[in-house]
C-alpha cells in the first residue's frame, strides 16, 4: 500500500505540467512522516525525482512534515473536515509539526500545498 | 444582452460589436474615486468606491487585501436598492497610496490608526449612522468601533471576528527580499478559503493577496496578532448602543468558530452564526452563498438602526 501511495504522489505531480512548472525553481528533499514511517521525497526542478521509505539521518532532508496516520487520513479526504483541509490549518491546530530549514517550503508554499493535495482521495498508510 | 437582474444597476454597451468587440459588454455599477484627507497626522490619498443608494453600508477589507473583496455585494441588485455600499482601500492597500516617506518606514497597523482611518473616511463622506461591516482585521476593528464609538454607527457586522489571534507561524516569512511577497501571502491564506468555494472566486481572492505591497500583509497582522487584542474589553460592548452581528466561516482556522463563539458568550445581546462550508473571506470566496447569510442580518440591522 505504501508503494502504491509513493508511486501515486510521483505520478500525480509529474503528470501535472503546470504544477511542475510552478516548482521549476525547487530542488530539495523533504521528509513526510506518517506515524513512525518516514518517507523522503526528492524534488528536482519541480519534478518528484524519488520517494524513499525508511529511517533517514537528518542530512537526507531539508525540512520535515510530521503527523500521525489519522491526521493524514483526514487531510487526504476529497472534502476534508475543518482543521485538516490544509497543512497550515493542521499546523495551527497542532495536528502537524514542521521542522528543519523551511525556506524551500515557505518560498513555494502554494506549490507544496498542491503537491500534497495531488494525492487527495488516496489512502495514506504507514 | 444583459438579463433583468443586472440591468437596473449597470450599463450595457452594444455599439462596440461592429469593432469586433463582443456585444456582451457589461459595465458594473461600481464607481471609484480618490479622496485626499488627513488623518493620523499625515496626508493620505485614499481610494473609495461605492454602488447603490440608501442606508450607508461601510465595508472593510481583510489584512493585505483591498476593496475588490466586496465586488459581489456591489453588484447585487437587491442589495443596491436598499444600501449605499461603500468600501475603501486602507492606506498602503489596493489603489490607495502609502503616505509620503513610506520608503523610510516599516508599515504597522495600530488600533488607533485603523480607527482614525475609518472615522476620517466616514466623516469625509458625511455618512449618517452607517452600518459598518468588516472582515478579519475588519471584523476585529468593528468590535473596537462598537466599544469606543457606538454613537457613530447604526449597527456593526463582524465577519470572521475574534477578540485575539495568536500567530502560528513566523511572520517574518511575509516580508523577506528572498521570498516573493505575493506568492507567500497567497500561500499563507489559500487554506483559509473553504474547500467548497468556487474555483473562480478562490483564485480571484488569492490574486488580491498576490498584489499586495511588500510588508503590508505583515504590517496589518501587527494589529491582528498584537495591538488589536480586545479580549479583556469585549464584554463592555453595549449592543443597545451599537447592535452587533457576527458571521464566521466553518473552515476558518485563523479566526475560528470557537473565537466567535467566545464573543457570542461574552457580549450581551450579540447575534452570531457559523457559516457552513465557508472560510475566512466569505464575501469574496463564495459571495452567492455568503449573501444568503448576510441578507437576513442586514434586514435585522436595518430595523435595529431605525429603532
Amino acid at each position: 500500500m505504501d508503494v502504491l501511495w509513493c508511486e501515486t504522489l510521483a505520478f500525480k505531480v509529474n503528470a501535472d505540467e503546470r504544477l511542475v512548472w510552478r516548482g521549476r525553481h525547487v530542488s530539495t528533499a523533504f521528509l513526510l512522516q506518517v506515524d513512525q514511517a518516514e518517507f523522503v521525497i526528492q524534488i528536482l526542478a519541480g519534478r518528484i525525482a524519488a520517494v524513499k521509505k525508511g529511517s533517514f539521518p537528518i542530512a537526507d532532508w531539508v525540512f520535515a512534515l510530521r503527523a500521525n496516520e489519522a491526521a493524514w487520513h483526514e487531510f487526504l479526504q476529497p472534502i476534508p473536515k475543518p482543521g485538516f483541509h490544509d497543512v497550515m490549518a493542521m499546523l495551527k491546530l497542532k495536528h502537524l509539526t514542521m521542522e528543519g530549514d523551511l525556506y524551500p517550503l515557505m518560498s513555494h508554499l502554494l506549490y507544496f500545498k498542491d503537491v500534497l493535495a495531488s494525492v487527495r482521495g488516496n489512502e495514506v498508510t504507514a | 444582452m444583459m438579463d433583468d437582474s443586472t440591468s437596473k444597476n449597470s450599463t450595457s454597451v452594444d455599439s462596440l460589436s461592429h469593432h469586433g468587440v463582443s456585444a456582451h459588454v457589461f459595465v458594473e455599477p461600481i464607481v471609484g474615486r480618490y479622496m485626499h484627507l488627513t488623518f493620523n497626522g499625515q496626508h493620505h490619498r485614499v481610494y473609495v468606491e461605492e454602488a447603490g443608494t440608501g442606508v450607508p453600508l461601510l465595508c472593510l477589507h481583510t489584512a493585505g487585501a483591498d476593496t475588490r473583496q466586496y465586488r459581489a455585494l456591489m453588484n447585487d441588485t437587491e442589495l443596491l436598492q436598499q444600501f449605499r455600499v461603500i468600501a475603501f482601500d486602507l492606506p498602503w492597500h489596493g489603489k490607495s497610496s502609502p503616505p509620503e516617506g513610506w520608503q523610510n518606514s516599516t508599515y504597522r497597523l495600530s488600533s488607533k490608526d485603523y480607527t482614525q482611518a475609518i472615522l476620517a473616511v466616514a466623516d469625509a463622506l458625511q455618512l449618517d449612522q452607517p452600518i459598518v461591516m468588516g472582515c478579519s482585521i475588519g471584523g476585529r476593528i468593528v468590535l473596537h468601533l462598537a466599544l469606543e464609538h457606538p454613537e457613530r454607527f447604526g449597527a456593526a457586522i463582524g465577519l470572521q471576528s475574534g477578540a485575539h489571534v495568536e500567530p502560528y507561524y513566523d511572520l517574518e516569512w511575509l516580508h523577506r527580499s528572498d521570498v516573493h511577497g505575493g506568492e507567500i501571502a497567497a500561500g499563507i491564506v489559500s487554506g483559509l478559503i473553504g474547500p467548497l468555494s468556487p474555483v473562480l472566486h478562490k483564485w480571484e481572492t488569492l490574486w488580491h493577496y498576490m498584489q499586495g505591497g511588500p510588508g503590508v500583509f505583515k504590517g496589518d497582522l501587527f494589529f491582528y496578532n498584537a495591538d488589536g487584542d480586545i479580549r479583556d474589553r469585549v464584554k463592555k460592548i453595549d449592543t443597545k448602543k451599537c447592535p452587533l452581528w457576527l458571521l464566521t466561516g466553518e473552515y476558518d482556522y485563523s479566526c475560528t468558530p470557537e473565537d466567535t463563539a467566545f464573543l457570542g458568550k461574552t457580549i450581551e445581546g450579540v447575534t452570531w452564526q457559523i457559516m457552513q462550508g465557508m472560510g475566512h473571506f466569505p464575501m469574496s470566496e463564495d459571495p452567492e452563498k455568503f449573501l444568503t447569510y448576510l441578507k437576513p442580518v442586514l434586514q435585522q440591522a436595518l430595523r435595529a438602526r431605525a429603532a
